[in-house]
């Protein structure tokens, strides 16, 4: 689960990562409130899910309270357009008012996990600002890490070791110090995949802060986190992928117009995959998962069907635990419940198929029945490109 | 021949009367697996499925001689059961649960180091050597004994590659789910070592997807020790960046994990990658 940038700084300064003062708005009238409160100088920056604001034009500077407002008011509401967004953009609904701080050097802080190792890996590098990936590919030596065990922590002398390779002054590595190892407390007690500090800068006096923050949380652990439910922000995720989530259902849309319903997700992928080899592209990903039930179908079924671009659908399904009966059955009350306007073929296997088949045809619905995968994708391609 | 589990596995079930537990327990026992008993702590000394249930691991080993285990433990709880099956000195772990917390899993791997117990998964299948001894969720039926070795990160798509060997009657010696999590215990290059030395494997199917780098690090070893056909297929070429697809490890994050890299890093080792998943058996059948 993603959060905002607003809300991972109020996470971070609870584990005693100094951050800007900073306040956050809905509205323009919140905003120019918050930027009294807050003083001076402030920065007005767009909360999205997304990086590159500042580039798309996300992040911007305000004299006053009153130029705050007028920020904010052009602010909310406009579709920010950055690399990570996508040409569509996202619609901007928070904002984050902080204090200018003078910034004398600009680093980066972060922590994903190492999967060949085991362990939660600690990245500090000079180049602040800059994405991490491009760092790593560019130059692999620029990032010093430090894996630590999530029970014992970063260490003392890991954080030392980072701060003075990464050329933090001696005055500045005690500071610098606490915030890493700050860092690293939150992301083992809020089980975080991902938590980045970009930049990470050092004031003109001196002091080490978090002028950015983002977190990610693992999603299997969020049930012993239930306050952080309360972050998640469902205008950041797509409508149909949060009705699906409702229903236990891993669905991912896509830009394509062959509707797939699949059951597990390495088949779910390789079903994508063979629809482009056939020559189609794939307007989703859904894995009904290995136990569905009938009423799962149906509604996976509608979720896809909700995405207008589907020009036809493929099921395929390798019935294990989930027996091709039970989804011929589901499939069949969904394709009558729903009035189904566009050509369905199916492909099942495994598990009572002779049943599941019988299902289908004696349903007077008209189904496609693929053989095999092939066979499968490339009339679903055919269909839908007609 | 068949690697890890075969007809002297004596196999016990964690989370044994649960609904997942029960059913596939009595899979198992259909297929001709010996299963010993179970543990559910609190129901020590009842029976289930006419078998015993044990409060611990540590009595269940005792009194059984289990030598392997099969977790079905809710998520929460998996990762404490895999390190009592291990304390317990089982040689063999299979966890079939999905959804373990990462850092549950970082504590695990850290706690398996130094000791003999082989995890497969967690987030897995599980293994299966045809004819002989099925323990996982996978439908025994669609197996058929022979000569190949197949070892992938997923799971259905594991059923499809060998639904198209049997269909075109290549059996297979045994068949190892790895598990789609970030932190796995059993990985390719542990699978593709044990095919190797088994002598009746003569050819491997090796089952990517995209996240992580365990495909690449998996063709190093095939070019530098292998020298039975492998025949590979990559899943997600057509994924986005950055979502995560299903498995808890299948997301390209920052340009590494891509199905690119992998297929490019596989060819170069020798490997035949299918470009479509149709094709498994046929690129098998080619190379036997």
């Amino acid at each position: 689960m993603k959060i905002h940038e607003y809300q991972a700084k109020a996470i971070l300064a609870q584990f005693n990562v100094p951050v800007p003062r900073c306040e956050y708005a809905f509205t323009a009238e919140e905003a120019e409130a918050a930027a009294k409160s807050v003083g001076g100088r402030v920065v007005v920056k767009a909360q999205i899910h997304a990086g590159g604001r500042g580039k798309g034009g996300g992040v911007k500077m305000a004299k006053d309270a009153a130029e705050a407002a007028e920020i904010a008011r052009a602010m909310i509401g406009m579709k920010l357009v950055t690399h990570q967004t996508g040409p569509e953009g996202r619609t901007v609904h928070r904002l984050l008012i902080e204090e200018t701080l003078p910034i004398e050097r600009e680093l980066y802080l972060g922590i994903v996990l190492d999967r060949v190792r085991g362990l939660p890996v600690f990245m500090a590098s000079a180049a602040g600002g800059m994405e991490i990936e491009e760092v790593a590919a560019r130059n692999p030596e620029a990032i010093l890490k430090e894996s630590f065990l999530p029970g014992a922590g970063l260490q003392p002398y890991q954080a030392r070791k980072l701060a003075f390779g990464i050329g933090i002054p001696p005055a500045s590595v005690g500071g610098a110090v606490a915030a890493m190892i700050g860092l690293a407390r939150a992301y083992v007690a809020l089980d975080a995949s991902l938590a980045e500090i970009n930049p990470f800068i050092l004031t003109a006096d001196g002091k080490a802060v978090a002028l950015d923050a983002k977190i990610t949380f693992d999603d299997n652990a969020l049930y012993r986190h239930k306050e952080l439910l309360d972050l998640r922000d469902l205008n950041e995720e797509d409508p149909l992928e949060v009705e699906a989530s409702r229903y236990g259902l891993n669905y991912i849309k896509l830009d394509g117009t062959v509707g797939c319903m699949v059951n597990g997700a390495g088949l779910a992928m390789a079903t994508m995959d063979i629809i482009q080899y056939a020559g189609g592209a794939p307007a989703n990903f859904l894995d009904v998962g290995g136990g569905a039930s009938a009423e799962q179908v149906k509604n996976a079924f509608r979720i896809l069907l909700s995405d207008k671009n589907v020009r036809a659908v493929l099921i395929n399904i390798f019935g294990g635990i989930l027996r091709c009966d039970t989804l011929a059955t589901g499939v069949v009350a969904a394709a009558r419940d729903l009035n189904v306007q566009v050509p369905i073929v199916v492909r099942m296997e495994g598990t009572n198929v002779e049943l599941g088949r019988q299902i289908l045809m004696e349903s007077g619905l008209d189904f496609n029945v693929g053989v095999d995968m092939r066979d499968a994708a490339q009339k679903v391609v055919g269909l839908a490109a007609r | 021949m068949s690697v890890l589990v075969d007809r002297n596995t004596r196999l016990m079930v964690q989370g044994f009367t649960g609904k997942e537990g029960s059913f596939h327990a009595q899979q198992a026992i259909a297929y001709g697996t010996t299963v010993v008993g179970g543990v559910v702590p609190g129901r020590g000394g009842s029976k289930h499925l006419e078998l015993p249930v044990f409060d611990t691991v540590g009595q269940a080993v005792k009194a059984t001689g289990a030598n392997a285990t099969v977790i079905f433990v809710p998520p929460q709880w998996a990762a404490d059961a895999i390190m009592e099956a291990a304390d317990a000195g089982l040689p063999l772990v299979v966890c079939i649960t999905e959804g373990i917390p990462t850092l549950d899993m970082v504590r695990v791997w850290r706690f398996l180091q130094g000791k003999p117990t082989r995890l497969i998964g967690p987030n897995c299948p599980g293994i299966i050597s045809p004819g002989k001894c099925k323990v996982g969720i996978m439908p025994g039926h669609i197996h058929k004994e022979g000569a190949v070795g197949v070892v992938s990160r997923s799971g259905t798509l594991t059923y499809e590659a060998v639904g198209q060997l049997s269909k075109l009657g290549i059996g297979q010696s045994t068949c190892i789910g790895i598990g789609g999590d970030p932190i796995i215990g059993f990985n390719f290059v542990d699978a593709l070592e044990q095919f190797n030395q088994d002598d009746e494997t003569r050819a491997i199917v090796m089952i990517g997807e995209i996240g992580g780098n365990a495909e690449e690090t998996a063709a190093a070893y095939v070019k530098a020790h292998v020298r039975k056909p492998v025949i590979g297929f990559v899943a997600g070429q057509t994924a986005p960046p950055g979502r995560r697809m299903g498995h808890a490890g299948a997301i390209i994050s920052g340009g590494s994990g891509k199905a690119s890299d992998k297929i490019a890093a596989m060819r170069e080792a020798g490997i035949t990658v299918c470009s479509s998943p149709a094709e498994i058996g046929e690129r098998v059948q080619d190379r036997l």
